[in-house]
C-alpha cells in the first residue's frame, strides 16, 4: 500500500483508465503543460489495448470519424519522435478484399465517397491485385486499397505511451483500482482500493468497457455491452504479406483479417465475437470460432492452408449500440470528459484520441468533429446508425 | 556432415531411402525422422529468429523444436513422425510465399 | 450419464485409471498423443523393434510389461484414440487433433493423467544441436535404439541423470562425466525421506557404483558455465567444481535436466484452481488426497499434477477413478481407497526427499548471463526478460511475455517457463511465485489451419 496514499494527490487533470486512450491523453496532456494523474486497475494497456488485432487501418470506417482517423494516421508515423519508440507499427497497406459482387459495389461506393474526407483509395480487379499482393488468393474478386494504413503491436503501444507519459512528467499509477468517483463544488475526488485519495478539477474517464458504469454514476447511461474479439496467431514464417489483408464480407463469419508481423507470425482474427465478463476482467476465445475462421483465412491466403495455429486469445471490449465511440465532454458535468467504448475499433485511433483529448481538455476546443461520438446522442434519440 | 546420433542396436530393420535438402540418405523402417536425420547429419531446422541450426531437443513432443518442412508443404514433427520411404525433407527453407 | 469419461493420457496413470473405470462398467475414452500406450517411462519400442523388455526397463521389466499387457486386455473395451492431441475445451467437448481431422467429444468427466517433461535450466549454447532434455536421452535409446552421441555430458540434478548415465553405460556408450549441480551435503538431507522406498535407493546407489566403475567421473555439487560448441554440434562443456575451479569436460552430446516439470495447461484451460507448490516449486493444479479439482468434473492423476513418478502415477490414476466413481456413488470399497492411498503417501515421502535431495538451482537462472538465450522459441534471452523487469516495469510473467516474447512461442513456455519466471523474480527482488505463471492458450500443440471437424 502506499503510504503517501493518505494524502490527497492533487492535478490538472485526472484520467481514470489506463488504455491506448488514457495513457496516450496523459502523454499528450502533458505536451499541453497540464499536471496528470493517470489511474489504471491493472497494467497499462493490458485489456481490449493490448489484446486487439493491431490494426491501423482508416478505410471502411464510418465517415465523419476520418478527421480523427487521419489525425491519428500521422502520429503513428511520428511515434519514434514523439514517444522514442515505433510499437512496431508498419505501414505496409491496407486491403479490403470481396468475393461477392454486392460487397464489391458497397467497397466501390466507399472509395468514392471517402476522398473528400481526405481517404484515397485505389480499387482493383482481382487480378490487378494478384499482380501486386500475390498471396491473395483466386477467389477474391474487387480489392480497396489504402496505402498509408497498416498495422503496429497492440502489446506494446499503449504501455509504450504510458512510459511516455511518466518519463514526460504525469504520474501514472498502476494496480490502482478506483473505487468511487465524487464531484464536489471545484474538484472531482476519486478514491481507489488501496485507500488514495486523488483530487483534480478534471477527469476523463477512459475506462473502456468499464466505461459505462462510471458514466452511468453522472447520471449517463449508454447503450453498450462487452464482448470478446477472436484472436490467433500463426507460427512463423519468412515476412512475405506486407498489407494487412481484411475481408469486406457482409456475412460475419467470413469477416476474417489477418496481418504477418516482420517476425513472421501472422496474427488473424474477425467473424464471430464472444460473450466478455467484466466482473472476472475474462473474454472467452471460443476455439470453435477459431475453427470458423480457418477456411475463410485460407480464402485470402491460400497458403495458409499449410500454417499451425500457435496460440489463440481474446479481450474485454466495449461494444456501444451504434457501433460509435463515447468520446468527447459531458453532457451533465462540466470538466468531465469521456472516451471510452471504441467497439473493437480504437486501436488506429489511440494516438489520435490521446491528442484531440487533450486539445479538448487543455484549450476547450478541438478542430476534430466530435458530436457524432457525443455521450448525449442517445438521449437526444438519434437515429442509430449501421456499423461502418 | 557430422551425425548427432548414433545406432546402438536394433539395426537389422529394413532400409528406407528419404531425400533432404536435395541429397539421398538411407534410414531404416521404424525410425522416426528426427533419428533419420539426425543418424546422418547434424540438423533439422533452423530457427527462424537466429538462423542457427537446431536439432530437437525433448524428443516428447512438447518443446516444439523439431518441425520440419516436406518439400510438398506439410510440416511434421520429427520426433514424433515415423519415416515413410522416399520422403523428400527440407531443413534450410521453408516451401511458402516466395518473396 | 449419456457422455463418457475421457482419460487424457496412456502412460502409468492414465491406463490404470481407463482399466478402474472399466471394472466398474463405464467405458471411457482414452485419447493419448503417443502413437502407443505406455507413456514416457514405459514408452514402447517400434513393432519391428525386437530388444526384450528387461533391455528396455532394466529393474522395472515387470511393471512395464504388466502396464503394456493390462493396457493390451482393455484395449478392445474402450475407445481408445492414439496418436491424438487434446489441443481445446469448447462448450461442446473436448477438442483433439489427429493429422488434421478434428474431433469434438462431449464428455461427462475427464481424468487428466498428461505427465511430466523435464525441467529445464537454460545455460549458454543450449540450443546447439546435440544438447537434449535427459528424457530425451533416454527416449533415443528406449524408442529409437540410438544415442544421443558418442561421448555424452549428463549435467542437471535428480536421479534421472544416473539412471540415463547408467542405461547409456550398457549401451555401449560411455558417458564423459555426470555434473549434479547438487552437492553431497544436500543428497544426505534428502536420504530421509528417501529411504522411504530402499529398493530404488539401492538402485541409485548401484548405477553410481557401475558407472564408477566404468571409470566415468561424477561430481557432486558443480556450476554449469556453458556448453561450447559448433554449428554442427556439442564439443564440450565448461563447469565450476564445488571448489570453484572452472573445468571443462569434452564430449559431443549434453543430456540435461533437473527434475520434472508438470504438463498442466489442460487443467489450465479447463479453469481449474491452480497453487503454488513450494515442494516442487512450481505452480500446480489443486488437488484432494484422491485427485479431485476444484472442478467437479475433472481429475487429475500421475505426474501431471503431482511429480512424485510413475509407481505412485498408476496408483494415482486408479484412485483418481475410484474418486469418480464414488462421487457417482458407485460402490468402492473404503479398503480400495486407503490401500491407495497409502501406497501414494510413501511415494510422496520418497518424492519429498527427493526434492530436498536434488533442488531445483533457481540461483542458477538468476546468475545466467544476459546473452543467454532462455526461450527457444521465440530466441529470448535472460537480458530481455531483465529488460522487461526493470526498463519496461513487468511485475508478473504475463506482463513480460506480452511485452519482450518469452514463453510466446510454439511450445507455450514448456522448456522457459519456469526459468523465466525465476529470472524475473530475481531481477524485481520478490519470491518467485509472485511473478505467477504464464497463462494458457489454445491450441495446447500447434494446430494445423487445415483441419477439419470429422464426426
Amino acid at each position: 500500500m502506499n503510504a503517501f496514499a493518505r494524502e490527497p494527490a492533487r492535478a490538472d487533470v485526472i484520467i481514470v483508465g489506463g488504455g491506448f486512450m488514457g495513457a496516450a491523453t496523459a502523454f499528450f496532456l502533458r505536451t499541453h503543460g497540464l499536471s496528470v494523474i493517470l489511474l489504471e486497475r491493472d497494467l497499462i494497456g493490458q485489456a481490449a489495448s493490448g489484446t486487439n488485432f493491431g490494426n491501423v487501418r482508416r478505410q471502411g470506417r464510418y465517415l465523419p470519424q476520418l478527421p480523427l482517423a487521419n489525425r491519428s494516421r500521422d502520429i503513428w508515423g511520428r511515434l519514434p519522435e514523439l514517444i522514442g519508440e515505433d510499437a512496431e507499427f508498419l505501414p505496409g497497406g491496407h486491403i479490403r478484399v470481396t468475393t461477392r459482387a454486392e460487397d464489391g459495389a458497397r467497397l466501390e461506393q466507399y472509395a468514392r465517397d471517402c476522398k473528400p474526407w481526405g481517404l484515397d483509395l485505389t480499387m482493383m480487379t482481382g487480378d490487378q491485385a494478384r499482380a501486386m499482393f500475390p498471396m491473395v488468393g483466386p477467389d477474391i474478386h474487387t480489392v480497396s486499397y489504402s496505402p498509408h494504413d497498416g498495422h503496429a503491436n497492440p502489446r506494446l503501444a499503449a504501455p509504450a505511451f504510458g512510459r511516455a507519459a511518466r518519463r514526460a512528467g504525469a504520474q501514472v499509477v498502476e494496480q490502482t483500482e478506483v473505487t468511487s468517483i465524487m464531484k464536489d463544488s471545484v474538484d472531482f475526488i476519486i478514491e481507489t482500493k488501496d485507500g488514495g485519495r486523488y483530487h483534480a478539477p478534471l477527469l476523463q474517464i477512459s475506462s473502456g468497457a468499464w466505461g459505462r458504469s462510471m458514466a452511468a454514476s453522472f447520471g449517463e447511461d449508454v447503450p453498450m455491452a462487452p464482448q470478446g474479439p477472436q484472436m490467433g496467431v500463426t507460427e512463423p514464417l519468412p515476412y512475405r504479406i506486407q498489407p494487412v489483408i481484411g475481408s469486406a464480407s457482409s456475412v460475419t463469419e467470413e469477416g476474417v483479417y489477418l496481418r504477418q508481423v516482420k517476425r513472421g507470425n501472422i496474427v488473424f482474427g474477425g467473424g464471430r465475437r464472444s460473450s466478455a465478463d467484466l466482473v472476472t476482467k475474462r473474454a472467452r476465445l471460443d476455439p470453435m470460432n477459431t475453427l470458423r475462421q480457418m477456411p475463410h483465412l485460407a480464402r485470402l491466403v491460400p497458403a495458409m492452408a499449410r500454417l499451425r495455429v500457435i496460440r489463440t486469445w481474446s479481450g474485454v471490449e466495449g461494444y456501444v449500440q451504434d457501433s460509435l465511440p463515447i468520446m468527447g465532454p459531458s453532457d451533465r458535468v462540466s470538466g468531465l470528459f469521456y472516451a471510452f467504448g471504441f467497439c473493437g475499433h480504437g486501436f488506429q485511433l489511440g494516438p489520435g484520441v490521446g491528442a484531440t483529448m487533450a486539445e479538448l481538455i487543455a484549450t476547450g476546443q478541438t478542430d476534430i468533429p466530435l458530436e457524432p461520438f457525443h455521450v448525449g446522442r442517445f438521449q437526444r434519440n438519434m437515429e442509430h446508425r449501421d456499423a461502418p | 556432415m557430422t551425425a548427432l546420433f548414433r545406432r546402438v542396436d536394433e539395426t537389422g530393420r529394413r532400409p528406407v531411402r528419404l531425400v533432404v535438402d536435395g541429397h539421398e540418405i538411407g534410414a531404416l523402417e521404424g525410425d522416426t525422422v528426427l533419428t533419420a536425420l539426425l543418424t546422418n547429419g547434424p540438423r533439422l531446422r533452423q530457427n527462424e529468429f537466429d538462423g542457427k541450426p537446431r536439432a530437437g531437443f525433448c524428443l516428447m513432443g512438447a518443446c516444439q523444436d523439431c518441425w520440419v518442412w516436406t518439400e510438398g508443404g506439410e510440416e511434421i514433427r520429427a520426433c514424433s513422425t515415423e519415416v515413410r520411404d522416399g520422403m523428400r525433407i527440407m531443413t534450410r527453407e521453408v516451401p511458402w510465399l516466395n518473396r | 450419464m449419456a457422455e463418457p469419461v475421457i482419460v487424457v493420457g496412456a502412460g502409468p496413470a492414465g491406463t490404470r485409471a481407463a482399466q478402474r473405470l472399466l471394472q466398474a462398467g463405464l467405458r471411457p475414452v482414452v485419447i493419448d498423443e503417443n502413437e502407443r500406450q505406455g507413456g514416457q517411462i514405459y514408452r514402447r519400442q517400434p513393432e519391428n523393434f525386437i530388444r526384450p523388455a528387461e533391455k528396455l526397463y532394466g529393474t522395472e521389466a515387470a511393471r512395464a510389461r504388466a502396464l503394456h499387457a493390462d493396457f493390451e486386455s482393455l484395449r478392445p473395451h474402450i475407445d481408445y484414440r492414439p496418436g491424438t492431441t487434446v489441443w481445446g475445451v469448447a462448450d461442446e467437448g473436448l477438442l483433439s487433433v489427429r493429422g488434421s481431422a478434428i474431433t469434438v467429444q462431449p464428455f461427462s468427466a475427464i481424468i487428466i493423467a498428461s505427465g511430466a517433461t523435464d525441467r529445464i535450466m537454460p545455460l549458454p549454447g543450449w540450443t546447439t544441436p546435440g544438447v537434449y532434455s535427459l528424457g530425451a536421452s533416454q527416449i533415443a535409446l528406449k524408442a529409437q535404439a540410438c544415442a544421443i552421441g558418442g561421448t555424452p555430458v549428463f549435467m542437471g540434478t535428480g536421479p534421472l541423470l544416473y539412471l540415463v548415465a547408467w542405461q547409456y553405460l550398457r549401451a555401449g556408450v560411455t558417458p564423459a562425466a555426470v555434473l549434479d549441480t547438487s552437492s553431497l551435503a544436500t543428497r544426505l538431507r534428502g536420504l530421509r525421506g528417501m529411504m522411504s522406498r530402499a529398493r530404488v535407493v539401492v538402485n541409485g546407489v548401484r548405477y553410481m557404483a557401475d558407472l564408477m566403475r566404468a571409470g566415468v567421473k561424477l561430481h557432486a555439487g558443480i556450476t554449469p558455465q556453458r556448453i561450447e560448441g559448433r554449428e554442427d554440434g556439442v564439443t564440450g562443456v565448461l563447469w565450476q567444481d564445488s571448489r570453484g575451479r572452472l573445468r571443462r569436460t569434452a564430449c559431443d552430446a549434453v543430456g540435461t535436466g533437473y527434475g520434472l516439470r508438470a504438463e498442466t495447461q489442460l487443467a489450465d484451460l479447463l479453469k481449474c484452481d491452480f497453487m503454488f507448490d513450494r515442494r516442487f516449486t512450481q505452480w500446480r493444479p489443486q488437488v484432494d488426497l484422491d485427485g479431485r479439482t476444484s472442478r467437479q468434473d475433472v481429475y487429475l492423476a500421475g505426474d501431471g499434477v503431482l511429480l512424485r513418478g510413475a509407481d505412485a502415477a498408476e496408483a494415482a490414476g486408479r484412485l483418481a477413478a475410484c474418486a469418480l466413481l464414488q462421487d457417482r456413488t458407485l460402490p468402492v470399497a473404503t479398503d480400495e481407497i486407503e490401500g491407495l492411498r497409502g501406497v501414494i503417501a510413501t511415494m510422496d515421502r520418497f518424492a519429498g526427499g527427493l526434492a530436498g535431495a536434488f533442488p531445483w538451482p533457481a540461483h542458477l537462472a538468476a546468475a545466467l548471463p544476459d546473452e543467454t538465450v532462455v526461450c527457444r522459441c521465440e530466441n529470448v534471452t535472460a537480458g530481455d526478460i531483465r529488460h522487461a523487469a526493470t526498463a519496461l516495469d513487468s511485475p508478473e510473467i504475463n506482463r513480460a511475455k506480452a511485452l519482450m516474447r518469452p514463453g510466446m512461442g510454439r511450445c507455450q513456455g514448456r522448456m522457459c517457463g519456469l526459468a523465466a519466471a525465476e529470472i524475473l523474480a530475481a531481477a524485481r527482488g520478490v519470491p518467485v511465485e509472485q511473478v505467477g505463471r504464464i497463462r494458457t492458450a489454445a491450441p495446447l500443440k500447434p494446430l494445423p489451419l487445415d483441419c477439419r471437424i470429422t464426426p
